[in-house]
């Protein structure tokens, strides 16, 4: 157990984001998470002053720390230059880096976003991109987005862009070079291995939940599992 | 008197020479504004801005969906920084809100722990072979807009009046979180009183809305939004500001962020066909325009050159209390001058007024 604080401890954001908190509560007042989530910013900073392995464990495997949306807000109040927002990515991390992730309905998602998102990063060069935008997964983008779904190249060229063809300008097709040097970086700084992880555990917890895993999205039932369903009792 | 902190906080914005980073979100869901920029950059200042072939994301929206670690990202980072060396440019200037906020917290964390710069070199050089100074100017293309915003006055063929009233027409300024909220004293008037839109609004004639909500998320969240499950997060946060602001009536929003600018169009859509509400006028929802798309119309471009077709809550009204003249016929018109048909019409979001 050792382990998980020395992995805290040692990282930047943990020494950048966490003080000397007084538990005035200002992040919680400001944080848009704690007005819609049972979420306590301000709280995290508590556990994670306390030291308490077993704490901070339990902590790592619920929802609350998946429910901040990093807009750092926190950052800008704390009279003391203490930046949940910062524990939180770092707890993230090491959510996923101990397995604990996959113990929590909103951790499990990270499966989803690492299929919609990770992978595109280093498959396409993009964390988003017209293409992956698609209309059956983002029925609120609305009629129109469905229409430049339909004619993107048309209307991407119409507004200057260089809708997936070689050479610059907006929505080009990313070089092979860029590809190339996207995944070497993946795999020097522990990014692919990390999505591993994110891929193993979630394998794990797919068997458990009886749900078929497969590498696909379209007939991955475990990805629509943790990218639409909600249980309506969760905290 | 009571000293105000923020009226020394200042963006600094280099003269000329800019390394233009392109962002994910608005390449996609704003193709126009990017191009528009570099128009405006490189044709109506007469400034030098680079458009590299070899760029790629920065993995910002990873990282803050947590399925990125720091290091990667960082070294993604890196490698742009390097493709700016070699392109022999120091002002780095990231199209994105969220790559803004990345680059500066990235070279903040440098600056505090060398000993992290030193471990990033390493990986870059071992996983592409590259080497990189760390950009000497960061800024963000709204503050290039903004500090040349009386420049472009003057080759506007249009401004912010009502013509059909000859009063201002009433604005609402969104500032994208990582612009000012992880850096505050470095932007211009800080977190709670930022300047950059409302300059501009004011310069082209506006009059800036103050409204409760002015400075609240938009709700993108990241990993929030990512998941089906959690949109109505993303939406709710929106739904605060709309309610909000809609007493003041604004005539549109200006938003500095990608994101923000398409979560508060689209979830117009979402809340009119979910719960019958719109928040515009005769049924219509509240236009919402990047900075780029308005600096394009109000110097006089084909609204759909820009993009503005792309948008879910119509523009057309606000195009008409500008005085701006469109060809309703060339809306949908692709690139190679075919008609491409039209959207669906929303069931509650209307698309005309009064139809």
């Amino acid at each position: 157990m050792a382990e998980l604080l020395d992995m805290i401890s040692a990282d930047i954001r943990y020494i950048d984001g966490l003080k000397a908190c007084m538990n005035c509560g200002v992040c919680t007042a400001i944080c848009p998470a704690a007005e819609f989530y049972n979420y306590d910013p301000r709280d995290v900073c508590n556990t994670l002053m306390s030291k308490d392995e077993v704490a901070i464990a339990e902590l790592l495997k619920t929802d609350k720390i998946w429910h901040c949306g990093q807009c750092l807000s926190c950052k800008t109040r704390c009279p003391r230059g203490n930046v949940p927002g910062l524990l939180i990515s770092l707890l993230r991390e090491v959510s996923i880096r101990m397995g604990y992730f996959t113990e929590s309905e909103e951790g499990r998602r990270q499966y989803a976003i690492k299929k919609t998102l990770g992978e595109h990063i280093v498959d396409s060069g993009y964390c988003v991109h017209v293409m992956h935008v698609k209309p059956h997964l983002h029925p609120e983008q609305g009629p129109v987005w469905e229409w430049y779904f339909k004619n993107s190249e048309e209307v991407a060229d119409r507004q200057g862009g260089n809708y997936n063809k070689e050479g610059s300008g907006a929505l080009r097709k990313i070089s092979e070079e860029s590809l190339k040097d996207l995944r070497k970086i993946f795999e020097v700084t522990g990014g692919k291995d990390f999505f591993e992880q994110i891929d193993r555990q979630s394998k794990k917890k797919a068997s458990e939940l009886k749900k078929n895993i497969t590498d696909n999205v379209d007939d991955n039932e475990y990805f629509y599992h943790v990218y639409r369903e909600k249980n309506e009792t969760q905290e | 008197m009571k000293k105000q902190y923020w009226t020394e906080y200042e963006s600094k914005v280099a003269d000329d020479h800019y390394y233009y980073e392109r962002s994910c979100i608005r390449q996609s869901f704003f193709t126009g504004s990017e191009e528009v920029f570099i128009n405006i950059v490189r044709d109506l200042l007469g400034k030098d801005i680079a458009d590299d072939m070899n760029l790629h994301t920065c993995s910002g929206i990873g990282y803050y969906s947590g399925v990125v670690p720091l290091d990667t990202t960082m070294t993604v980072v890196a490698r742009l920084f390097a493709l700016m060396t070699e392109a022999g440019y120091k002002n780095f200037v990231p199209s994105c809100i969220t790559s803004f906020g990345l680059v500066n917290e990235v070279v903040d964390m440098w600056h505090h722990f060398p000993e992290k710069l030193e471990q990033i070199r390493g990986y870059l050089k071992e996983a592409n072979g590259k080497e990189f100074d760390v950009p000497e100017n960061i800024a963000h293309p709204c503050d290039i807009i903004y500090k040349y915003r009386k420049e472009l006055k003057e080759k506007m063929k249009y401004s912010l009046t009502n013509v059909h009233t000859g009063k201002p027409l009433k604005v609402v300024e969104h500032i994208g979180c990582h612009y000012a909220k992880i850096f505050p004293r470095q932007v211009k008037g800080g977190a709670e009183f930022p300047q950059v839109l409302v300059g501009m609004i004011q310069e082209w004639g506006g009059e800036v809305v103050d409204y409760p909500e002015r400075r609240h998320c938009c709700g993108f969240g990241f990993s929030q939004y990512m998941v089906l499950a959690n949109r109505g997060y993303s939406a709710a946060n929106s739904k605060k500001k709309l309610e909000s602001m809609q007493p003041f009536k604004p005539d549109f929003i200006l938003a500095n962020c990608p994101g923000c600018t398409m979560f508060m169009d689209r979830w117009q859509y979402t809340i009119a066909e979910t719960e019958g509400i719109t928040y515009g006028e005769n049924g219509m929802g509240i236009p919402v325009l990047t900075y780029e798309e308005l600096a394009a119309i109000l110097l006089g471009y084909n609204p759909w050159d820009v993009g503005l077709q792309t948008h879910q809550v119509q523009v057309e009204p606000l195009l008409d209390k500008m005085g701006i003249k469109y060809d309703p016929k060339d809306k949908y018109v692709g690139k190679s001058g075919a008609f491409l048909g039209e959207p669906e019409k929303p069931t509650h979001l209307k698309v005309k007024a009064y139809e």
